[in-house]
Order: C-alpha cells, then structure tokens, then sequence
C-alpha cells in the first residue's frame, strides 16, 4: 500500500492505495467519486479525464499513487455550489450529450482547454477534443457548446470585472499546465 | 374476401400460387381456412396455437398486435413477415 | 380499426428545446452508470474467455483458481441450467435457447473467439483477474471459418452440427447456412428485357461494432428466497428479465432488473452477456457480484453489425424508370444464427417503386462474434448496394441523381421488397427538401492545386419505425408538477421527449414533467428501447396517460365546483365550468386543491404499437481524396430526413448527426480486420479507429416534418435511418471525385490506392482511338 497524501477538487485527501492502481480506479473505487469513467482502460477514449496538476490526463494510465503530492480536478469539481461551470451550462443548452458516459471527459478536457487558451477557435478545439470519444453526437454539438461556453465565460469575466474592483488573481494559466497529453491519445494515433 | 401473400417457401403448398384468396373474419379463421385448403401450411405460421414466435402478419399496411384474434376487414392484404430487430 | 391523428397547426410544448431532465446528473458526474454502482458486500467478477475462435473444449481445470486467496466462486458452463435446442422469444427476436446459453458461456465447443469459459468472483477486481489466469482450460483448435464463402463452400467444417438449417422452407442438416428466404414479386425477366441500362455489381462488407463507450457490465444478487436483483446498462429492463428468467429457468417474477443509466448501446446493449455470469456467481456466494467487461472483450465478444457478401442488379428503361431489381445477401451471423438479413431484404428496395423484384437472403454462421443489432440493422448494408448500383444507373442513362429517384420514388401503397405496401411516407417530400438544400444548389470547387480530388455523392436511406408495447404512470403532485414513471431507458435524451408529449397534452411547462426510468418492478412491461421507438410509442403512452389525467382532474374540478363533469372543459392547461365563467383554475391551481377530491390522482397509460409508416433520408456529402495517399476527408455533410414531427429538435438533430458519424466511421475506417487464425486485430480504440472531432466538418441537417397519421403529434422513428445512407453517400461521392467504384467496405487508404492503381492499369492497356 501506498500513502498518499493529494488534494481532490480542491479538498485535502489522503489514503493507502494499492501500488498498482491506477489514478481512474483510485478515484472511482477508493475516494469514492465517480465522474470518471472506465471506457477502455487503454487510454485512448478519454471518457477517464481528469486534470492533474494542471494537466489533463487519462486516469486509466496514471498510477494512484503519483498523485501524492498533487492536485486533482475530475468533473465533479467543475461546478460551483451556486452555478454550473459555463462549460456544463452550454452542453445543457446546446445539448451537446445523448448518453452522457462520454461527457465528464470531455467537460474536462475542454475546462482545461478554456482554461489556457479561452478563445480557441473551432479548429483549435477540435485539435484539443480529439483525445476524446463520442460516438453518439458527431461531435457537432459539442463543438458548438464548448464555443458556446467561451462567450459565456467571457460575458461572464466581463461583468465581474464590473462587479469587482480588482481582477481576480486565478485567471491566469496555471504555470504547470502543458499542451502535452500523456500517451496513447497524443498525436500520433489520431490523424 | 381477405388476399393472402404467400411468403416463398408457402407458394408449394398452393401448387406455386403467390397470392390466395381465403375466408376469415379474423386472422385465425383465416390460418385455418388455409390449413383446409392447403394441407401442411399452417405448420409454417403457428405454434402451441400462436403465431410462431419471430413471425408477423400484416393486415393491410399494419402489422396486427392481436394475433390470432385480429378482425381483418373484406378485402385487406395479409403478409406473413419476419419480425424486425431494432438497434437504436 | 386503428386511430388516425391530424397534424395540429400550434404545439406550446413541442418543438422547444428545454434543458433536459436528467442533463444536471449527467454534466456533474452524478449520474450513476452500472458500473458506479456500488452496493454493500460487494464483490468482483472477471471471465475467462476462448484464445480460439473455433474449438472443442476438451478439458477444464478450476481447482488452482477455487484455492486462490480471495477467491469467492468459480462457474464454469456446468453452473448453468441445460438448455434444449428450442427457439424461444427472448425479448429481442427469437433464438434458439441452447445457442443463447452457449453464448454466455460455451459448454463443449468455442464458435468465436473471446467466447466465455468460466468465471471468477473474489474480494476485489484484481484479485478476480489474477485467479481467472489460473483456470486451466484444454482446446483441440479447429479451422476457423471466417467468411460466407468459406461457409457456404463445400466440405467446409461445420461450426455448429447441431444446426439445422432452412432452405427456402426444406430443411438442411450440417451446413453453416441458418437461413435461406426468398422474396419474389411481379416478372424480373420481363422486367430486364424492357430495361434499357442494367448494371449489376456485388459488394463485399467487413463486421463493424457499435462502438458505444461504456463497456457491459452488471451487478447481480441472488438471494437465498430464490430472488434475482440486476442492475445493468442495457436497452431494455424487461428484454434482460425475460432474458435472464429463460437462461437460468427462474420465474420473470423472481427476477427484478433495474437499468442503470447506459454510456450508449445502438442495439448492443439488448443481448446479455455478463448478467447471467454475475448472477451464476452472485449465487453460488451470495454476494452481490459485479463485472465490467474489458474493452478488447467488447470487441472480441459482443454484437458487431454483420458483414458480408451482397449482389444487386437493377435495370432501368429509356424514360428512367426502374424496371426491375434482383439482389442476393449472405449476411454473417457469427458463431450462432441471427443477422440482420431479414431486414436487409425489408429495407433494399424501400426508396423505390419497382414493379419485378426478387431478394434473395441468407444467414450465414462463421466463427466470429455472434452479430447483434446495430442502429437500423441490415439498412446499410442494403442501402450501401442499391444506392451504389443506382449512382451508377443515374451515371449512365445522364440523370439528375434527386430527379431519378423522384421519378422512381416510393410513396404511399409502393410495395416494399418483402410484398407489405407502405402507408403514408415521406420520400418525395426528402428528396425534394434535399434538391432545395444549400448544400445541393452550391457547386463544389473541384479544382485543387494540391493535387487532391474532390467529389460529391448522395444517396437515401430508410428505416421502420418500431411500435410495440409501452406503459407510463403518471400521478399529479400538489404543487402543480407531475410525476412520469416509464420503463424505457434513456440512452439519448428520450426523458424529455416522452415528459415533453405529456406536457402537451396537460398544458404545462415541459420541465413540470418529472420522469424517471424505473426498474421491472416499478412500471408495467415495456419493450425494448430500439427500433426508433421509444419517443414514438413510450411518447404514445405518455400523451394516453395525460389524456387520462384530463379527463380525471375534469372529474376533480367537477367536485370542487359542484358542477357535473361533463360540463368541465379543459383548454391551453384551464379547466373551467361551461355553466359558470367564473370558476377557472389552471392546472397548477387546481393540483393545490386536490387534497379534499379523493386521493391522489395517477393513471396510466398503456400502449401496443403496429409498425409505423417509417421513415427516409437522403444525404449529400463532399469528400476530398488525397490521391498520393488515399486518404479520405469528409468537406460538407447534409442530413435531410422526415421525422415526422421533431418532439425535442435539437435530440432529434443529434441523433441525426450521431447516426452519420457512425455511418462515415464505417464507410471509411470501421472495420473487423481478422486473423487467418480469427482474432480480430484491431481489438482497441486506438485501431479500430472510430472517428473523432478531427476526423469531421459541423454536420448540418435538414429536418422534415411528414406527419405520421398513426401517432397523435405525428413522430416517426428518428434514431436509425440516418445511419443507413452514409456508405453508399461517401462512395458515390468517392466515384465523382476519382471515377473509380469502391465495392468493398471500409474505403480505407490501402484499398483506394488499390482502386486508383487498377485505374491507371486499366487505362494504360485500352487501345487508344
């Protein structure tokens, strides 16, 4: 058994995990969250997603215990306790999901997404989103919502800019955060 | 009178007739006043008193959800068909 | 004999686009999925499955795995019930019960690789894989037959000896061909000597899975009173009880099933597979035991669509009308009976009125997965055959591709391939909506300077709409919302298309209108969702139910006011007095005052549907070929289809946008690429390569609106007729853009470049004039 010590959608954590267990089972077995889904435990659907430490990864392919130490963000800590994440709001507006198993994953990715780069175009999102599958949408409409989501953010920044006297201090990428998305989704077995 | 279709592997039964004309005021009449006529063919259409399971019959355009019960009208089509699966 | 609905001008509810009910669960990560299930005392499950796709089981060895630490139960095929070889409804078509039990878990002989072999329960999941390892299992390998030519040849060794098949109604013994139908109308003789043009070409087609995300899985608990508790994602509640209450010889009522939410199915996810093996287990050590199955054994084991061999001859006369169309299709079943080649045959013909016809069908068993039903099964297999042979008809004789098929169109009393003349249906009205389309009228620029071709394709499509029985509880709450209790599993946004019909009809908000999928115990029998027909028939029952409450809160209103119940009226969502103006309360006035009126108020609604009139697409695409590679990319993609009336529009365009990515998946990459040995070889996502967000361009739809008589707001199926003209849309597309014809399915590089090089072959030994 491992100890580890984390911070899960921004709470403080800490458990003995099984050294071969992966992030996914880790959250979803042992922490008891289960946002994340199993799709294909060979990190290549993305249903799994989660941001660790300001990455987004595929859970399955990510040990629990190199989350010592680290920070942790799954779906179930995109929302606030007063309002979805404009991400969430839009694919419920735009009804960017039909079963609904693919959507943790993508909500994720694409919250890390807007995170960096919050006016990527349809093209950039594509690029971003192609770790993750869907096979009920086409795609069409999540597209749409994720561009959706960035005007609502912005609309969103804008008026709290009116709102607050100053900037709030997160809006900034976080410093670790990289385009690089771990192995078997990147770029060579996609396009 | 009701018109039959007969599936392909029936037609023997009729000496290779394709469509039959046969009284019955329900469907059930109808099987039996086949059966009459062409000894052997019900075989193909029932089973324990019910239509086979996997088939259908269509009186008219509608497939009938009363089996052997269903009323057919004077002059309506019947079609004996294989279920459809569905996959969405 | 059967009620017939006209179109209303004004819908308040339908045709809107609210946020759908369950939408927060599922952006939050709250809904639970089978495999989020976690009950108490429970434990994991893992399977052993055949490295052969054909072999007999000679000997087996469970005792290493029995002494393993952690271990709970081992079931091997003895653990379960004997089956007779005897045909059985189970839910979904009939099969034969022997052939359904050896497909959960092979007694003697292994039919498809991946094919269970025992079982395992222990503490934990990896304690359960590990202990699996240990089962000793003895093969004697056969030669695998992998497609219907090897089948069907002679001498070829036969997968099932105690099969039996039919021949045109005689019966066959040791054989590999299940079926042999035969479909014959008019003179097809006469039809081709009046044909001017005839082209006949035969067409070949890899397997292709569904593809859903979420894996099978199932959680049983099999209790010492003899109980049997399932949850599970699956299509249909009540198809797994009937299932599983004939594989394990229980009564239904000892079986209670409760669907979870399911991550996507297209027909998959209504044959069991792990259900039976967690309940075996859960049974022998009365734990609830859950599976989740691996995505290679998703692939390996559970229902691909069929491939297969298909031949189509189609002749048409000087003025453009078709004259006559004869068609073989040897589908594969895989390793048991049961391919969609029956409604192969039912669909081939359907954008057509040709007066000689002949199909000829057959269901062929090969060592592969057993095939399950794929969104509209058989359609694109069929439609892939006609509507390439039409294109290049249409090629030939100089028609415009729309005008032909509105000259030929099937409409309204058109028999269908199998003899069964259509009801109302809306062909001419696609077809025309797709002529007036933007994407049809724009020109496509084929000039590239990057060496690169472009071309354009269409092609049509068609599905029934399925009906069958549905039933849905409604009970009114007293703060004006109503509760909807339906059995239908949502696997694509049908809450809010079903909520939505009652909300209609009682003239409230659609989110007023609560629904929730109960379990088998909770709501009275329904069918499967599949077959287009859950917003169809589950809504049909929604809208009877409604209609119900009318008439009970009429009665209500009526004791309230003292007045007589038929003299309450009910309008846009107020009921009034018609001897007394002054007394009006709109619904949710009156659920407040319901207290006094005698008990609570809850109807149902109960419904067995007939087939409807089904429904047509017709699809255009613009592809760019990449000549030096043979690489494929979809340009533009319009999906024109009647859909009756669009209940949720944006569900109802999704479905359509769904339906052709899948479609273009299959046309383009999808495929079982088979060993010699017979395993598949591209068992993962990462190989299979279904298509991703950079693999296509915004998909972009055309919704038409033919009224469906048979169903009080006119819905027809939507789900599976856009998945069946995509392949035959991208090859003809493929043809305009190269002038070569792709026969065989997928249209990958390699086989492109093929087609390209056969082409320049070809050209260069042509005497030149």
């Amino acid at each position: 058994m491992v100890h580890v010590k984390t911070t899960i959608n921004g709470q403080p954590a800490e458990f003995l995990v099984p050294a071969y267990l992966s992030l996914l089972d880790t959250i979803r077995e042992v922490v008891g969250l289960t946002g994340a889904k199993e799709g294909c435990l060979d990190g290549n659907c993305g249903a799994c997603t989660v941001i660790l430490n300001g990455r987004i990864v595929d859970s399955c392919l990510v040990l629990g215990a190199e989350a010592n130490g680290g920070e942790i963000t799954t779906v179930e800590g995109l929302a606030t306790p007063d309002a979805l994440h404009p991400l969430q709001q839009a694919f419920l507006e735009e009804a960017a999901l039909q079963c609904g198993i693919c959507t943790p994953g993508f909500l994720v990715s694409a919250a890390a997404l807007l995170k960096r780069e919050p006016k990527a175009n349809e093209q950039r999102i594509r690029h971003w989103l192609a770790g993750n599958l869907c096979r009920c949408t086409g795609y069409d409409k999540i597209v749409r919502a994720v561009i959706k989501a960035e005007d609502m953010s912005s609309q969103l920044s804008k008026s709290k800019a009116k709102v607050a006297a100053k900037p709030t201090a997160k809006s900034s990428a976080s410093p670790k955060a990289s385009s690089v998305r771990s192995s078997g989704r990147s770029g060579s077995g996609r396009k | 009178m009701p018109v039959v279709f007969l599936p392909f592997n029936l037609r023997k039964y009729a000496g290779g007739a394709r469509q039959v004309v046969v009284t019955g005021k329900t469907l059930g009449e109808l099987i039996a006043a086949m059966e009459t006529l062409y000894p052997g063919m019900s075989a193909h259409l029932l089973e324990e008193g019910r239509l086979r399971p996997g088939l259908v019959a269509v009186c008219g355009t509608t497939e009938t959800r009363q089996g052997l019960r269903q009323q057919l009208d004077e002059d309506t089509e019947v079609h004996f068909i294989q279920a459809i699966s569905g996959g969405a | 004999m059967v009620a017939t609905f006209e179109p209303k001008k004004t819908y308040k509810v339908i045709g809107t686009r609210p946020i759908r009910h369950d939408g927060y669960d599922k952006v939050t990560g709250r809904a639970l999925y089978g495999a989020d299930l976690k009950l108490p005392g429970q434990v994991w499950g893992a399977v052993l499955r055949s490295p052969y796709a054909h072999a007999n089981i000679t000997r087996m060895d469970t005792s290493e795995a029995e002494k393993y630490p952690g271990v709970l139960a081992v079931v091997t095929a003895k653990d379960m019930p004997k089956a007779e070889s005897k045909m059985v409804d189970l839910g979904e078509g009939t099969v034969n019960e022997k052939h359904e039990v050896d497909r959960i878990m092979a007694s003697d002989k292994i039919v498809f690789r991946g094919q269970p072999v025992a079982a395992v329960a222990a503490v934990d999941r990896n304690t359960a894989e590990e202990a699996v390892k240990l089962i000793r299992v003895e093969y004697q390998p056969l030669q695998p037959v992998l497609t219907v030519e090897e089948a069907m040849a002679k001498g070829a060794p036969i997968i099932l000896p105690d099969l039996v098949g039919d021949d045109l109604g005689e019966k066959v013994k040791k054989t590999n061909m299940a079926k042999h139908f035969r479909h014959e109308f008019g003179d097809v003789e006469k039809g081709f000597s009046q044909a001017k043009h005839i082209v006949e070409r035969t067409f070949k087609m890899s397997m292709t899975h569904q593809g859903y995300i979420e894996p099978h899985n199932a959680v049983a608990m099999w209790d010492e009173d003899n109980r049997l508790r399932i949850w599970t994602g699956t299509q249909g509640a009540f198809a797994v009880r009937k299932q599983m209450a004939g594989i394990l010889k229980l009564d239904e009522s000892r079986v209670k099933v409760t669907p979870m939410e399911i991550g996507g199915g297209f027909g998959g996810k209504i044959p069991v597979y792990l259900e039976p093996i967690a309940a075996l287990l859960s049974k022998k050590c009365r734990r609830p035991v859950k599976l989740v199955m691996e995505r290679k054994a998703v692939f390996e084991s559970t229902g691909p669509a069929p491939g297969g061999t298909l031949r189509v001859k189609v002749g048409v006369d000087a003025s453009g009308k078709i004259t006559a169309a004869a068609s073989d299709m040897k589908l594969e079943a895989g390793g048991f009976p049961g391919s969609a080649v029956g409604a192969a045959a039912m669909c081939i013909y359907s954008p057509y009125n040709i007066p000689n016809t002949t199909i000829d069908g057959w269901d062929i068993v090969v060592n592969k997965p057993k095939s399950a039903p794929y969104r509209a099964p058989g359609a694109p297999q069929a439609h892939f055959a006609m509507e390439s042979v039409i294109d290049e008809l249409c090629e030939k004789g100089g028609w415009d591709p729309i005008d032909f098929r509105l000259k030929n169109s099937a409409k309204e009393g058109t028999r269908r391939g199998d003899g069964v003349k259509f009801g109302s249906i809306g062909n001419v009205d696609v077809l025309k909506a797709a002529s007036r389309s933007p994407h049809w009228k724009s020109v496509l620029n084929k000039d590239t300077t990057d060496g690169k071709k472009r071309g354009r394709g269409i092609a049509s499509g068609y599905w029934f709409n399925i009906g069958l029985k549905s039933a849905v509880t409604l009970s009114a709450n007293n703060d004006g919302t109503v509760s909807l209790v339906e059995g239908s599993t949502d696997i694509g946004g049908s809450r809010a298309s079903i909520a939505m019909q009652a909300a209609e009809v009682l003239g409230i908000p659609a989110l007023d209108v609560r629904p929730t999928v109960a379990d088998t115990e909770g709501v009275a029998y329904n069918d499967v969702t599949g077959g287009s027909r859950t917003t169809y028939a589950t809504g049909f029952a929604a809208y009877e139910a409604a209609i119900k409450m009318v008439e009970e809160l009429k009665a209500r209103a009526a004791r309230i006011w003292n007045q007589d119940p038929s003299d309450i009226l009910f309008k846009d969502g107020v009921f009034s007095a018609k001897k007394d103006s002054e007394l009006r309360l709109n619904f949710k006035e009156l659920s407040k005052k319901l207290g006094e009126t005698g008990g609570p108020v809850t109807v149902t609604g109960s419904v067995d549907l007939s087939t409807g009139g089904g429904a047509y697409g017709a699809h255009i695409v613009d592809v760019e070929v990449d000549t030096e590679t043979g690489k494929v990319e979809i340009l533009r993609y319009t999906i024109v289809q009647d859909v009756g009336k669009a209940i949720h529009p944006s569900y109802v365009e999704g479905q359509m946008q769904g339906g052709v990515v899948q479609g273009i998946g299959w046309a383009l990459n999808e495929e079982y690429f088979m060993t010699k040995e017979g395993t598949m070889a591209n068992s993962s996502f990462l190989d299979y390569r279904m298509p991703t967000t950079l693999d296509l361009p915004k998909i972009e739809t055309v919704i038409v609106e033919v009224f469906n008589p048979g169903h009080p707001f006119g819905v027809r199926g939507v789900g599976e007729v856009p998945i069946a003209p995509p392949i035959a849309a991208i090859g003809n597309a493929l043809h305009d853009a190269l002038g070569v014809r792709l026969v065989e399915t997928p249209f990958k590089p390699g086989r492109i470049m093929e087609a390209l090089e056969a082409q320049s072959k070809a050209a260069a030994v042509k005497p030149k004039r």
